[in-house]
């Protein structure tokens, strides 16, 4: 088993080594001719106006506080999958409860609009 | 004696009855050729060299057979042969997975490379056109090879405003885990790099940290477009990550084992000798969840219907505005990574991996099986581009939150339910 986390060691290094490479390797043989115009961030063809560190949106933070607590939940779900069939009744009621609990929690995390897009 | 100048093409003839411009010989259209495409000759060819095709990728697939069984005998001569030379055997063994895991990554770059050829060819063809047809003289087979080399002279224009090293970083922190997530992917029987006991956790796991690269590549490009693409795929790829991991539960229930090559083998075998043990036949249960994971894996490429990140006509690019060159080549590599990885995982979880769907068929080896089934769910991938428009972006939430999410939590209970019920069955026929 710990030979086949080894292997996964290996396997990011190499990764890491192929994309540092590819990077390493087009940094060698691209052209660079410098001009001012080419480096300002491209808004269709306007001149950016203000800071690019604009407001957004709440929801985004919502949505990723909800994925949190919903990822954890599966994340106790694996192992309970594994076993269920050989615990029987008993872990399926208990993850029942599990899940109601959490369920509910979207529901109320619904009804106050937390889901809603505004 | 005046020279008549003959017109090169036909002028096309404006159809009363149909209310459009029509060519002279598609004048009484619809015609027999359209009635009955199989009177065209192009058509017959075409359907006899695709035919030739496949059946002599058959052949070759059957006179390969198995390989990894053909591998192993090679790794233990190797060893024999280091051995003799009094080579230490640890050298040996890393020796050999350094070749394995370039093997492994030649994967998600030949995928790109065929991908994306197959993207355009399948686009053009559903739009009436002909797509690359130049480059590699059968069918334009060599115009991604022709584009990557494009894209790897291209200049790198960095902006002014943008964070240079975080800039630098964001595509190589997408394209790691896209190239990690292929250790565990059972490719055949006694095919896999790394033959982990989570195989499933660790996919998930390691596929969800691409979203780190994404949220790096919205905030340092120093641009507005590419900040909301950013955020906006920030939200959807965590959104739509739940009901993927949730789908995936009730196959683990009933298989028992996080193992993904154990999942693929535990669905040998056929119910009355016909209908395979498939867990996508279980009954409700199955279906329900590969229509979650598919919808919510079109979603987690950033693919049409779902490609709001990069929404061309809102977003210029999304979050990939501002890269050129070989960085913009990684975020394109990942994301064809992501949509075979996609392809392999549903037909290992749903479509019993390497197991044949009719029992006379398993003449052929498990890998064949393995990499057919994937490439019809990937034409899936690509029909679906130009089949749906795409989303607005609440309604993108709203699905997945108020509708996704619940039928994969339900799901999950309907498969307690299945188990219980199997069970006592088993049970029931044990006693008598």
């Amino acid at each position: 088993m710990l030979l086949a986390y080894a292997s996964i060691l290996i396997f990011l290094i190499i990764a890491t080594l192929f994309a540092g490479g590819t990077l390493l390797a087009a940094f060698l043989v691209r052209p660079r001719v410098k001009d001012t115009l080419k480096r300002t961030a491209y808004e269709c063809g306007m001149e950016a106006v203000g800071l690019t560190t604009v407001q957004t949106n709440i929801r985004f933070y919502t949505y990723a506080l909800l994925f949190v607590i919903f990822d954890v939940e599966a994340l106790y779900l694996f192992p309970w999958a594994v076993v269920v069939r050989s615990m029987g009744a008993v872990a399926l009621v208990e993850m029942a409860i599990f899940l109601g609990v959490l369920t509910a929690g979207l529901a109320y995390a619904w009804k106050m609009g937390a889901l809603q897009w505004e | 004696m005046e020279e008549t100048i003959q017109p090169k093409f036909s002028e096309p003839v404006f159809n009363r009855s149909h209310g459009r411009l029509l060519m002279p010989e598609n004048r009484y259209w619809p015609t027999r050729m359209w009635k009955n495409p199989w009177s065209l000759p192009t058509y017959r060819r075409g359907a006899a060299v695709l035919a030739g095709l496949l059946s002599g990728a058959a052949g070759a697939a059957w006179l390969l057979g198995e390989i990894g069984p053909r591998v192993a005998p090679l790794y233990s001569m190797a060893e024999q042969y280091a051995l003799s030379y009094g080579i230490p055997l640890f050298l040996v063994q890393t020796a050999w997975t350094v070749i394995k895991a370039a093997v492994l990554l030649a994967v998600p770059l030949v995928n790109a490379l065929f991908a994306v050829w197959w993207e355009r060819k399948i686009s053009a063809h559903m739009q009436s056109r002909m797509g690359p047809m130049y480059v590699g003289r059968w069918h334009g087979a060599l115009q991604t090879i022709a584009d990557g080399i494009k894209l790897f002279l291209k200049e790198d224009l960095v902006p002014e405003s943008a964070d240079k090293i975080v800039h630098l970083l964001a595509p190589v922190a997408v394209i790691i885990p896209a190239i990690l997530v292929f250790a565990p992917i059972p490719f055949g029987r006694e095919l896999v790099y790394a033959d982990l006991d989570i195989g499933t956790v660790y996919v998930f796991a390691v596929g969800g940290v691409s979203v780190m690269g994404i949220i790096m590549a919205g905030w340092a490009s120093g641009n507005k477009f590419s900040l909301l693409g950013g955020l906006r795929s920030a939200a959807q790829l965590v959104s739509y990550e739940l009901p993927r991991t949730f789908s995936v539960i009730p196959v683990i229930m009933l298989a028992g084992t996080l193992n993904l090559s154990a999942i693929a083998g535990l669905q040998a075998g056929y119910w009355g000798g016909v209908l395979p043990r498939w867990f996508i036949f279980y009954p409700v249960v199955g279906q329900v969840a590969f229509v979650v994971f598919l919808i919510a894996s079109v979603a987690e490429t950033n693919r049409i219907p779902f490609d709001i990140p990069e929404a061309e006509s809102e977003l210029v690019a999304g979050f990939n505005t501002e890269y050129s060159g070989m960085k913009f080549a990684l975020f394109f590599l990942s994301e064809f990574a992501y949509v075979l990885l996609s392809c392999l995982l549903m037909a290992a979880f749903f479509f019993g991996g390497g197991e044949p769907p009719l029992p006379f068929l398993g003449f052929l080896p498990s890998w064949a099986w393995f990499l057919g089934k994937t490439l019809v769910l990937m034409f899936c991938f690509l029909w679906f581009r130009w089949t749906f428009p795409r989303f607005r972006v609440d309604r993108l939430m709203d699905f997945n939150w108020k509708f996704l999410l619940p039928v994969s939590l339900l799901n999950i209970a309907a498969a307690g339910v299945l188990i219980w019920f199997l069970d006592c069955w088993a049970a029931g026929l044990l006693g008598g």
